[in-house]
């Protein structure tokens, strides 16, 4: 059963005609796409753009599994209706490292330190925490479970996560090139 | 998870805002942060034929603060807006103790204040402390504006005083009092993330060493805000080391009506707020005390 059999409302429709245009920053270019009203902007990042590391888990903004940066800070795209990011700046998951790939201070942090397991999470936690490292470079543990508290993973039991965050924000983390 | 359809507004003023609502009235929900709206609306709880985004328009999410006129915080300010700001810090430390109690980081960087007054869930966190602090709210229409303070503002759980086409424009704050201070402490079954299931704002105001005024505000314990004049009154006179001050939580925890749920039986619930409501009496009186310590120290910084 739909939700929108249960609220009454009217179904989903697809038709271009319910799009508008928006254009905002991605990754740091500039892109237009066409959303609908009911688009959120996972929808769009997901579909449209094709940038698939941001994973939709609850749909309710509670795990923090499709977390990108608005304007440098973290918030929910799955609660996010499109056409609020008009104007904005978006840093999804892909907009992070080099460009060829190579994987930039944090995320190298999360392979050393056993901070992925299935992946699903990663993303959000990693968007999560290069939002805290932005506000405050060198946070106490505590400050970093505090910072996570919103991304839920069922595999690490955080310990991994929060050691990795720890090193990439002390120094700890030296690019991996001992090892 | 896919939304109902819906009209979305962008107005891009205040008075297309105002033009909107009252066109579309009943039809349409105003969207400040949509952490709640767009939830609710994907899982067909509501359903509005209208959204009315208010992001667009300059100006509403100014956080100001003087120490004449107090602290006002427009309907677009943000959760984190309020945590973050040092004025906040500095004068208004509950007021961040409860928007640090409102679920997590992702969500205090889009919810607002002002969101989460007018959805009026008993258990919202950022509603006993700015009604301890004296808050009111100015609420706008088409046909005009109108203050009230925010305790009339709720009527029940979801439910508010605002007309149909209606926004909340601003919440104003008093300004700091000397030797006052205020606490919010709060309890849930998880540290972060989860709706508190005792929610408890008090604040007192010292003068030679008793109370010349309390204030006990109580969330998650009753349908609306429950605000417990007696007991605050009760303490009047008591010096905080007196014996009816501990015990201060005790009618309270008696006098208001919580429910049990998933989150907390009515017994914890009661049994919490006389806990809640001592403790944060003890972190505002010792604010209260810093508070006096510093004025006595530093006449020359005294505010009219």
């Amino acid at each position: 059963m739909s939700a929108c059999a249960q609220g009454g409302g009217a179904p989903v429709s697809h038709a271009p005609a319910d799009k508008v245009r928006v254009a905002f920053t991605l990754n740091g270019a500039p892109v237009e796409v066409l959303a609908a009203a009911t688009d959120r902007l996972i929808d769009v990042l997901r579909g449209a753009l094709g940038l698939v590391g941001t994973r939709e888990g609850c749909g309710a903004g509670e795990c923090g599994s499709c977390t990108v940066e608005v304007d440098g800070r973290a918030v929910p795209s799955c609660i996010l209706p499109a056409r609020e990011a008009e104007g904005r700046s978006i840093t999804t998951i892909e907009g992070l490292g080099g460009p060829g790939g190579e994987l930039d201070r944090l995320q190298r942090a999360f392979v050393e330190h056993g901070g992925v397991q299935c992946g699903f999470c990663t993303p959000g936690m990693v968007m999560a925490a290069r939002s805290l490292l932005r506000r405050n470079p060198h946070p106490s543990p505590a400050e970093i479970r505090t910072a996570l508290a919103g991304n839920l993973c069922r595999c690490t039991g955080y310990v991994q996560i929060v050691a990795a965050v720890d090193a990439a924000g002390h120094g700890a983390d030296d690019g991996g090139a001992h090892g | 998870m896919s939304l109902c359809k819906f009209a979305y507004h962008g107005p891009e003023t205040l008075d297309e805002v105002l033009a909107l609502l009252a066109e579309h009235g009943p039809a349409a929900r105003v969207m400040a942060g949509g952490t709640d709206l767009v939830v609710k609306m994907s899982r067909g709880q509501v359903a509005p034929a209208v959204v009315i985004g208010l992001k667009r328009v300059p100006g509403l999410g100014d956080l100001r603060f003087d120490p004449v006129h107090g602290l006002e915080l427009g309907c677009m300010t943000r959760v984190s807006d309020v945590l973050e700001h040092p004025a906040v810090a500095a004068h208004y430390p509950a007021l961040a103790e409860a928007a640090q109690a409102t679920a997590t980081v992702q969500i205090r960087n889009m919810a607002t204040i002002a969101g989460n007054l007018c959805n009026a869930s008993p258990c919202a966190d950022n509603a006993p402390t700015l009604i301890a602090r004296g808050a009111s709210v100015e609420l706008r229409s088409p046909r005009g504006s109108r203050t009230l303070p925010l305790a009339e503002l709720f009527r029940g759980p979801g439910q508010t005083v605002l007309a149909p086409d209606e926004l909340l424009l601003c919440i104003t704050v008093p300004p700091p009092r000397a030797a006052t201070g205020f606490a919010y402490l709060s309890l849930s079954q998880r540290s972060a993330v989860d709706v508190s299931a005792v929610g408890v704002a008090a604040g007192l105001t010292l003068a030679d060493g008793r109370v010349a005024e309390a204030r006990i505000v109580l969330g998650a314990v009753a349908p609306t805000p429950f605000v417990a004049t007696a007991a605050a009154d009760a303490l009047r006179g008591q010096r905080p080391a007196d014996e009816a001050f501990p015990a201060a939580g005790d009618a309270p925890a008696e006098a208001c009506s919580p429910l049990g749920d998933v989150r907390a039986s009515a017994g914890y619930r009661r049994k919490m707020v006389a806990v809640l409501v001592r403790r944060a009496l003890e972190r505002a009186t010792a604010r209260a005390l810093a508070d006096g310590r510093a004025r006595t120290a530093r006449p020359a910084e005294v505010t009219p």
